[in-house]
């Protein structure tokens, strides 16, 4: 108990690798496949007379040429320069939710028999796959109280876009299409709520924390009308702080003739506790790589669930898998639905380890999720809040659900060190940088944790000792603090102006000499 | 029932905390008699839950969780299993081992949105992906991995259409072939509905190529923002006319959007160097396994033209210079574009997408080499024409329907034998058999036609199983 280091001499791995595309030799080769006997050759020819005339290509590609362990060398050493959840106390990635991604459940992702699978095999030869995704809508259905869910989306943003798409197909089908143009969400509500709408030609209407740090209900009652198409929130939102007048804001917009759609990306502190139909949501959406424990593989593969109520069933996105009594079954009847989102059948390995990870825990456990995120959450605020220099504005003094926004702005301004100052340095004892805030900046110099469950007391002490003892360096070093970061990788800071400035500004290798040439 | 934490503890391998007397002594800090405590004073009492949720029981230890999850997996018949000739936008191929190895790394496994400074390493094999890719597809600008195809293409023409309406033109037709991937295109169509409209060209009845007199029909009325194509068609056969699609695009004032099949860009030439602007697609084929349509990953590319790059809607990670000499950091580039920036002023909106799969198509590709993608083409262009020679010899069937050149997939018509593909591919079952994919549905007009698919590993005799096969099925040879 109380095992913490917070004296680690922690130096990141840096290895100084070059760019690949300057590794190798010419002929040297990585890996071989099987290729065409001589029979088969000399029944069609050559490749090349096999491809039209001016299809041809004419100069092969400027691929690296290496052997198979230099490749291999050259991954494995930028992969120690990455700092993935397993190797750190991922609490700084708040709204992320970091949790632990059980190894087994990569053991199920990896076999054949979910691999070697095509997604066009007949339905009788594909049942065990089905069957997961079928009883995975099942869970989806008690943990968020709707009627119908589709696990089309290939990502939480991909879920909410279909929900927009249903709010439109809605509104549609009662002759209101045109009228209804308006969606209104709130500035601390996950950007993808405006970016989805937008993208399908909605107006926004965006609600601001009133003084209590909840969004603003006298702001929604004055900006529903005929044109509300519907309200997008989350909550609770990044601030932690529970809107516990929600059924208020749901009642008031369906009383204007809207739907109420609850983003619940930041699901883990919910877990068990609250529901999305409960409180009169029409349709909410998760991410099952985040809140269901799927590894988040430098964004992505994710995947996401569309959860609806009965009355917008016929307009979720195909296709369902259902089950007859024998066998289980894609279904693409849902007559007025918005069609697909993705290729197939949204992302699979997300969905067996979503599966796996509910089976594993059953309802006590799922619930203790919730809970236990909560706890987690608290003690590392009150923890957190003795640190100089760093609180909690909106809502100060109130519990809060699984994150917390706070603010390092005293510090700033006693010292001059920003967040974005402490978030470089903080890798320098071993931690992911942490998230600081979407924009825009409601809050000044924002910083968000979340200590989800699988965090242990002493995990949450030794994140909390690292940001104390980067105060004190603010305070009494802040150069030190500034300049970091030190024991990185990248032990130096970047131009900034190259990712800012078109004429600087390079996304590949080839285009980069480009530019250095006309240095 | 009352809360958990009241009842007999349940400790669990991914909780620390529910450890009891660890919990406690963190109640106690906080001053509370419980959790429940906690969230009673923020959640009003009608909106808790109060039932036990209806999920079945817990299986906390791995063996037996093993056997369940396995259980239901194994009733799966995998492409392993039996002989598949299924493709039609997911293909078999063959994954390097160091593919799985490094993607299986907890390192690059669990990061997530760390920046230039935490995960460096991360940083640099993205770019190192879209170098390689640049090369593959002869670009200067490569988006960082859509969800898939269907999204890549959704977003081209949405980039198009916003180029074409910064230029001042009221254009909002994206022209796209009748033969194009029907998935695709209803993706697509549901992305862009409210922004333009797709107009199908119609397609030559013979060769399927693209009806050019139709083409031109369609971009003289000045409404068309692009013309899109594939190359090879979702059908399989080559668009020999690429290069006049484009031209004929921009004499109009259009732009050109081409969908290359990432598989054949080692000896097929990369539409970039055929006139198309943009080049979209998918890079499943590059060292993902098909997951049961799980490993598909959409890339957007194109020249250093501002023009375009700013209408993109994904991440792009630009490289950027240190202190030191030849020492590079990476970071988000030119963001405004982005919603997690801008949200609804954004180009569209943007979210976790496949970033493990853009890293593990730069290790193949490295591993590949010029001469292994030369090759991989090649094997895969011998062994489709191969293979469309011995099954033309089968029973009562049409083979290469469109009689053109094709990459790796083929239509197969069965009209002359008086089945339904339903029922030769149910039959094809029996022969440890996974039949082309059934087009019937999606296209009419071949009639009951199916789409066979060839790659590298498929081997010759493989070849004659399924031409024996269909000899059967078919009622004997011709």
């Amino acid at each position: 108990m109380g095992n913490i280091r917070i004296d680690r001499d922690f130096h990141e791995a840096r290895w100084d690798e070059p760019i690949i595309m300057e590794l190798g030799n010419p002929g040297e080769r990585g890996v071989m496949i099987p290729l065409a006997s001589d029979k088969v050759r000399e029944c069609v020819g050559s490749g090349e007379d096999l491809v039209p005339e001016g299809l041809r290509r004419k100069k092969k590609p400027a691929l690296p040429e290496m052997s198979q362990m230099q490749v291999l060398r050259h991954y494995m050493r930028l992969s120690q320069e990455t700092v993935g959840t397993d190797i750190n106390i991922d609490i700084g990635l708040g709204t992320c939710t970091m949790k632990y991604s059980p190894k087994i459940n990569e053991q199920f992702v990896r076999s054949p028999e979910l691999t070697e699978l095509h997604p066009y095999q007949d339905e009788s030869t594909v049942q065990g796959i089905l069957e997961i995704m079928y009883r995975d809508q099942e869970y989806l259905k008690a943990l968020s109280g709707m009627d119908c869910v589709s696990l089309q989306p290939s990502g939480g943003s991909q879920a909410i876009f279909a929900n927009v798409q249903t709010i439109r197909a809605y509104h549609e089908a009662n002759g209101e299409g045109e009228q209804r143009d308006e969606i209104i969400t709130t500035i601390l509500s996950h950007p993808a709520n405006p970016g989805t709408a937008a993208t399908l030609g909605y107006k926004l209407i965006t609600l601001y924390p009133d003084k209590d740090g909840l969004p603003d209900l006298e702001a929604l009652k004055a900006s529903v009308s005929e044109h509300t198409a519907a309200l997008m929130i989350t909550n609770p939102e990044d601030t932690g702080i529970y809107n516990d007048r929600i059924r208020q804001f749901v009642d008031t917009v369906h009383e204007a003739g809207g739907l109420c759609v609850y983003d619940q990306a930041n699901l883990n502190g919910v877990f068990g506790i609250t529901r999305a139909r409960d409180a009169g949501f029409d349709m909410c959406h998760y991410n099952l790589h985040k809140s269901f424990s799927s590894p988040h593989g430098c964004q992505g593969p994710a995947a996401g669930a569309q959860c609806v109520s009965e009355k917008l069933k016929k307009f979720a996105a195909v296709p369902t898998v259902e089950f007859d009594g024998e066998k289980y079954y894609l279904d693409y009847n849902h007559p007025d639905s918005i069609g697909k989102l993705r290729k197939f059948y949204g992302v699979p390995a997300v969905l067996v380890r979503a599966y796996a990870y509910i089976r594993s825990l059953g309802p006590d456990g799922m619930k203790q999720v919730g809970e236990l995120s909560i706890l987690n959450n608290n003690y590392m605020l009150k923890k957190l809040l003795t640190i100089p220099g760093l609180s909690m504005p909106l809502a100060e003094g109130k519990f809060r659900m699984e994150q917390a926004r706070l603010s390092w702005e005293k510090l700033t301004k006693d010292t001059g060190v920003t967040t974005d100052d402490i978030c470089r340095r903080i890798v320098d004892y071993g931690f992911q940088d942490y998230f600081a805030s979407h924009h825009p900046r409601v809050i000044p110099e924002p910083f968000t944790p979340e200590p989800v469950e699988t965090y242990s007391k002493d995990d949450i002490d030794e994140f909390v000792e690292a940001f104390r003892s980067i105060a004190k360096e603010a305070y009494t070093n802040p150069e030190l603090v500034k300049s970091a970061p030190h024991k990185a990788a990248l032990a130096a800071q970047i131009d900034e102006s190259c990712l800012t400035e078109w004429d600087k500004f390079a996304t590949t290798w080839r285009a980069y000499k480009k530019l250095d040439d006309t240095d | 029932m009352g809360s958990i934490e009241k009842d007999k503890a349940f400790v669990h391998p991914y909780m620390p905390n529910s450890v009891p007397a660890v919990k406690q002594q963190m109640l106690d800090e906080l001053g509370v008699e419980s959790i429940e405590e906690i969230y009673k004073s923020l959640i009003p009492d009608d909106l808790l839950y109060k039932e036990r949720l209806n999920l079945p029981e817990p299986i906390v230890n791995e063996y037996e969780l093993k056997r369940h999850v396995m259980g239901i997996l194994k009733k799966n018949i995998t492409t392993e299993d039996y002989v598949s000739f299924l493709g039609a936008g997911c293909y078999r191929h063959q994954v390097p081992a160091i593919c799985d190895e490094l993607n299986m790394r907890g390192e690059f496994l669990t990061a997530y949105c760390g920046d230039t400074y935490s995960d460096h390493g991360k940083m640099q094999a993205i770019f190192e992906y879209t170098s390689m890719m640049g090369e593959l597809l002869d670009a200067d600008i490569v988006s960082y991995t859509t969800y898939d195809a269907g999204q890549a293409v959704s977003s081209a023409f949405r980039i198009v259409l916003r180029v074409q309406a910064a230029r001042g033109n009221a254009r909002r037709a994206v022209l796209v072939p009748s033969t194009m991937n029907p998935e695709i295109k209803s993706q697509a169509y549901a992305y862009c509905r409210n922004a333009g409209e797709i107009v199908t060209v119609a397609s030559d009845v013979k060769t399927g190529l693209m009806d050019l007199g139709d083409l031109e029909e369609k971009l003289r009325d000045g409404s068309a923002a692009a013309v899109f194509y594939e190359n090879p068609s979702y059908l399989g056969f080559f668009e020999t006319q690429a290069e006049e699609i484009a031209r004929l695009a921009h004499s109009y004032g259009a732009l050109c959007i081409a969908q290359p099949e990432t598989a054949s860009l080692g000896i097929v030439e990369s539409p970039m160097n055929l006139g198309a602007d943009l080049v979209c697609g998918d890079i499943q084929p590059l060292g993902m396994h098909m997951q049961f349509g799980g490993g598909q990953a959409g890339f957007i590319a194109c020249k250093q033209e501002f023009e375009l790059a700013e209408q993109f809607p994904t991440y792009m990670y630009g490289i950027a210079k240190t202190g030191k000499e030849g020492r590079y950091g990476w970071g988000r580039a030119m963001n405004y574009r982005c919603s997690h920036g801008s949200r609804e002023n954004a180009n569209e909106y943007f979210g976790t997408e496949t970033g493990l799969w853009g890293i593990t198509a730069g290790i193949y590709l490295a591993s590949m080499g010029p001469q292994g993608m030369y090759e991989l083409g090649e094997t895969i262009l011998q062994k489709t024409n191969y293979a469309i020679r011995r099954l033309s010899e089968a029973g009562q069937i049409t083979v290469n329907l469109f009689g053109g050149a094709n990459f790796q997939e083929f239509v197969v018509n069965f009209d002359r034998t008086g089945k339904a593909v339903k029922e030769i591919n149910q039959e094809l079952l029996k022969y440890k058999i996974f039949g082309g994919k059934d087009l019937s549905e999606d296209f009419p007009q071949y009639g009951q036609s199916a789409l066979y698919c060839i790659s590298e590993l498929t081997l010759e005799e493989e070849i004659e199983s399924l031409k024996n096969a269909l000899e059967e099925v078919t009622g004997g040879k011709r």
